[in-house]
C-alpha cells in the first residue's frame, strides 16, 4: 500500500482473506446519457480550441510581421484543410460557449432539475448547429 | 444527559501530521476559470464577428481594422482571457489524465510557459499592427 487511502479499498472476506473491495462500474459499463456525452465533449472541444488559439496566434503574428507571411496564412486558410480547421474551430467555439453558459448557470444554482437538465442539453446542441450554420452562411456570403 | 459529539476540525489527524493541508488557494483556480469565461462571452462573440469580416482579407485590411483604440483594447483583452482560460483548462485535463508526477508537473509547466510566451507574442503583434 502506497497511499493511506488504499486502506479504504481493502477488506476481509468470509474466509478472513484480505481482498480488494469491488469498485463501482466504470464509464464503459453505462449506457451513455446525453449529460455524459456533453460533459466529455465540453472537455474535448476545450482542447480543440487550444489548437484554434494556435491558429489565431499564427494569424496575428503573421499580420504583424510581413505582407508575404500574412498572405501565406490567408492562402492556407482558404485550402480545404484550412476551411476544415476553421469549421472545426467555429463549431467547437460555439459548443464550448453554449455548454459554458450552462455551466455558469449551474454555478449560480439554476438548471439542475432533471427536465431542465435534459432540455438545456438539447438546447446546447441545437444552438451549436444553428450558430455554426449561420456563421458560415454569412461567412461565405462575405468571402 | 450526555453531550452531543461535535467536530472541531474538518481535517484528518493523518493529513495534519503530514502537513498536507489546504494551501488556502483552493477556490482561486475555479474562480479565475469562471471570471475568464464570463469575460470571454462578449469578447469571443465580438472576435467571431470581426473574423468573419477578415475572411480573405489582405494585410492592409487588418491594419485598417486595427486602426482605432477599441479593436486594440478588445483584442488584447481577448488574448489575455483566452490564454488564461486555456492554460487553466489544459492544466485540469493534464492533472486528470497524467499519472506520472514528473510528466504531469513538466507538462503543466510547459503549457503555462508556452501560453505566456504565445500570449505576449499576440499582444506585441496587436500593438505593432495597431500603433
Amino acid at each position: 500500500m502506497r497511499d493511506a487511502r488504499d486502506a479504504l479499498f481493502v477488506a476481509r472476506n468470509s474466509e478472513d482473506k484480505l481482498i480488494s473491495r469491488p469498485l463501482s462500474p466504470h464509464l464503459q459499463i453505462y449506457r451513455w446519457p446525453l449529460s455524459m456525452a456533453l460533459s466529455i465533449s465540453h472537455r474535448v472541444t476545450g482542447v480543440g480550441l487550444a489548437i484554434g488559439t494556435l491558429l489565431m496566434t499564427w494569424w496575428l503574428i503573421a499580420a504583424a510581421v510581413s505582407d508575404d507571411a500574412f498572405a501565406g496564412v490567408q492562402r492556407f486558410l482558404a485550402t480545404p484543410i484550412g476551411i476544415l480547421l476553421l469549421l472545426g474551430w467555429s463549431a467547437s467555439l460555439f459548443f464550448h460557449f453554449f455548454t459554458g453558459l450552462r455551466h455558469l448557470a449551474w454555478d449560480a444554482g439554476y438548471g439542475f432539475d432533471k427536465p431542465w437538465y435534459e432540455r438545456s442539453g438539447w438546447a446546447v446542441i441545437c444552438a451549436t448547429i444553428g450558430a455554426t450554420l449561420l456563421l458560415w452562411i454569412i461567412g461565405f456570403a462575405v468571402w | 444527559m450526555a453531550r452531543a459529539p461535535h467536530v472541531d476540525v474538518m481535517r484528518s489527524p493523518l493529513g495534519r501530521a503530514r502537513g498536507l493541508g489546504s494551501a488556502r488557494a483552493g477556490a482561486h483556480h475555479w474562480w479565475m476559470m469562471r471570471l475568464t469565461s464570463l469575460a470571454l462571452v462578449p469578447l469571443s462573440l465580438w472576435f467571431l464577428c470581426a473574423m468573419v469580416r477578415m475572411l480573405g482579407a489582405t494585410r492592409d485590411d487588418v491594419v485598417s481594422w486595427m486602426a482605432g483604440p477599441l479593436p486594440i483594447v478588445l483584442m488584447i483583452a481577448l488574448v489575455i482571457a483566452t490564454f488564461h482560460h486555456m492554460q487553466a483548462g489544459l492544466q485540469v485535463v493534464i492533472e486528470d489524465y497524467v499519472d506520472n508526477d514528473w510528466l504531469r508537473i513538466g507538462s503543466i509547466l510547459l503549457v503555462k510557459g508556452l501560453s505566456l510566451l504565445l500570449a505576449l507574442a499576440c499582444i506585441v503583434s496587436v500593438l505593432r499592427l495597431g500603433l
